[in-house]
């Protein structure tokens, strides 16, 4: 049978490899001694997580301090805070026009737009649809399996798909046109264009956390609603002071989760807009990019100092979701 | 309104008006179309000639007009059903068309040309897959390297992540040694910072290091993650240490135990973070997107994202080729979607 060939060539191949580094782990270990094994276990996945992640985030603050277009940091002059300096300086700082790095201050703003309805939007559909999910259905696993389908798609898959739709000729200017409306060019009308990279992002990540929110619901006892009856509250009751008191946890795991994932916005609004038009779709991230790495002219020290600006409210996100966990806890 | 919070509220396992269930049946059967709805025009669109694309309203299904050959004619041509003056409709093939008067001919009797107005035809069709929009790519463009690429980036990032994460794994939950808790701490503390936060400076370990446009820069980075760690050590934790003492007594060396007994056992959690693993690779954009700059090392996103971009889109191949990109997750998910939709909904992660 090729499945019971395939598990033989695996396991002599394991097998094999696993001997031979055996090889050199015994020696290693005679030295160490078994407790200390613990540090060669260790030490594969902490060179790359100190040179790839805990280097660069600290190396960060200093890139953010410097000026220049030159990539290696030996080369770069420093310049204190002027690159925060610049990305706050604003006449008006509600309105953008006003400031040195006006892009800047447009993304700001588009991303708490985004942030907003995106999250918003999201968690309420997520909700709903978990909640009628929790029902008694038939085929619940697979309407559960139609909702979260999308998540699997790449962003440019999924910019791909909705851009073929909103496009001129596409599907959803047929259907307009055909119940008598006009044709709209979706993707060239700032409001429009705002408005669908919200609903693409709604429809591209809202079966995630969906599916936390089942979870949610399918771990409070059935005991409590059955006691909530017998109380006799009726279906809103019961939910007003049975599932909405226990899901809470759950919410705000769910809602903290979108809202770092909705500061981060970028690839699938990148390829389905490309930030525009001008730049009513153009976001944090998107700024960061495009100044270190896609303009003629690489900006690398500012775009250090947009993501901090930008880590620095994940972090404050991340300290939310501790301090709302531990009080959760107790 | 009290309908709407009655469907809403109502649970498993209760009488439930039916109103409440047309409403649920209802919401589900909207929400798939608006789910699937999208692919399956894709996919659909994708089998369509780049005639047919341009057409406006479009067609459901790829049509394809019908060519018959005509004697005394080259090519094929274009099959017509002609409306004929004294009312009887008649099948006949387009010669030429000049302005609004075509000529055509019968193609039973190629003699004869007839004038026809072009509002008095329509054009005689039949179902027809464009296979060329997915034959073509692949033959003229670098479609196979870009999904080489993919997949040398996906399974060697997945194994590289499952080996380096399950040795820290293993270290951080069955051993006790100096430091071992700030190790913990510090992983963890970077669970929620996303490369989007750190590109310049790991673009210059990168470049540093001479991974700049070679596929290394994508696979190592994000190999190291904290979520595989976390995962995996509280699985591991559930392993009795008992069993690590007895094989220590029976002789076995610490690495054995490790590949013999733990990874064994942690097969489970190792599948989700391999399922994982693979989805985050195959679909992850704008890292690769800044480390590979040559067309010959893009990866499938990149790829994509590249020919989408080009001043005269040829949605005809953007279209297919998006479907085979698709297509792997797809059929991962509809194996494994028990499995997936579990393991997320367990482990809170994606």
């Amino acid at each position: 049978m090729p499945k019971n060939m395939f598990n033989t060539l695996f396991s002599t191949v394991y097998s094999a490899i696993m001997e031979t580094v055996g090889l050199l782990a015994e020696p290693i270990q005679r030295w160490l001694g078994t407790q200390r094994m613990g540090y060669f276990f260790v030490l594969p996945n902490m060179l790359i997580f100190g040179v790839f992640i805990l280097f660069p985030m600290l190396l960060n603050f200093y890139y953010a301090m410097t000026g220049g277009t030159q990539l290696f940091p030996q080369d770069r002059p420093f310049v204190g805070l002027s690159n925060f300096e610049r990305l706050f300086t604003c006449g008006d700082f509600l309105n953008p026009n006003t400031c040195v790095e006006d892009r800047f201050w447009r993304a700001v703003f588009n991303t708490i737009v985004f942030v907003v309805f995106q999250v918003g939007g999201m968690v309420l559909l997520a909700l709903i649809t978990a909640l009628i999910l929790n029902r008694k259905i038939v085929g619940r696993g697979f309407f559960r399996s139609v909702f979260f389908y999308p998540v699997l798609l790449s962003p440019v898959v999924v910019a791909l798909i909705w851009k073929w739709i909103l496009q001129r000729d596409g599907l959803l200017n047929a259907l307009i046109v055909s119940l008598g409306g006009e044709r709209t060019l979706f993707l060239l009308n700032s409001n429009w264009a705002t408005f669908w990279a919200i609903v693409v992002s709604i429809w591209a990540q809202m079966g995630f956390y969906m599916l936390i929110l089942l979870a949610g619901l399918q771990a409070i006892p059935k005991e409590l609603y059955e006691a909530a009856d017998i109380d006799g509250a009726n279906s809103w009751q019961s939910f007003q002071y049975v599932t909405m008191p226990l899901l809470m946890p759950t919410m705000l795991v769910v809602l903290v989760l979108s809202l770092i994932r909705a500061v981060q916005v970028f690839d699938q609004i990148f390829v389905l807009t490309g930030g525009g038009p001008g730049t009513s779709t153009f976001y944090m991230v998107q700024y960061i990019y495009v100044t270190g790495f896609s303009n003629q002219i690489q900006q690398f020290g500012l775009a250090s100092a947009a993501s901090v600006v930008l880590g620095l409210t994940l972090l404050v996100f991340t300290l939310i979701q501790l301090r709302l966990g531990r009080t959760n806890a107790y | 309104m009290s309908y709407i919070m009655e469907f809403l509220l109502a649970r498993q396992g209760r009488k439930l008006p039916t109103v409440g269930d047309l409403l649920t049946y209802l919401y589900l059967l909207v929400g798939t179309v608006l789910m699937f709805g999208p692919v399956v025009w894709l996919v659909l669109s994708s089998f369509k000639t780049q005639a047919a694309l341009v057409e406006f309203p479009p067609q459901l299904l790829p049509y394809n007009q019908i060519s018959v050959a005509v004697e005394g004619y080259k090519d094929p041509l274009p099959l017509f059903e002609v409306t004929l003056e004294d009312g009887s409709v008649k099948r006949m093939a387009q010669v030429r068309r000049v302005g609004i008067e075509a000529q055509m001919v019968d193609p039973d009797a190629p003699e004869d040309i007839v004038k026809v107005r072009t509002t008095d035809r329509q054009p005689v069709r039949e179902i027809a897959f464009a296979w060329e929009n997915y034959t073509d790519p692949l033959e003229r463009f670098n479609f196979w390297t870009y999904f080489r690429n993919s997949v040398v980036v996906t399974v060697a990032a997945t194994v590289v992540t499952l080996i380096i994460n399950s040795m820290a794994a293993f270290a951080l939950s069955k051993y006790v040694f100096a430091g071992r808790d700030v190790i913990f701490v510090v992983i963890i503390s970077t669970l929620m910072i996303p490369i989007s936060v750190i590109l310049v400076p790991v673009f210059l370990v990168i470049t540093q290091v001479g991974w700049n446009n070679n596929l290394l820069g994508v696979i190592i980075p994000g190999a190291a993650t904290p979520t595989g760690v976390f995962l995996l050590r509280q699985y591991m934790l559930t392993i009795p240490d008992e069993l690590l003492d007895s094989a220590r007594i029976d002789g076995a060396s610490e690495w054995r135990i490790y590949w013999q007994i733990i990874l064994p056992l942690a097969r489970p959690a190792l599948a989700v973070l391999a399922i994982f693993s693979v989805m985050w690779r195959w679909n992850d954009f704008l890292w690769p997107l800044i480390v590979l700059s040559r067309s010959e090392l893009f990866t499938l996103q990149v790829g994509l994202n590249s020919f989408q971009g080009e001043l005269n889109v040829q949605w005809h191949y953007v279209l297919a080729m998006t479907v085979l990109t698709l297509l792997p997750v797809s059929l991962v998910f509809a194996m494994l979607q028990q499995f997936i939709t579990s393991g997320i909904a367990t482990t809170g992660m994606k």
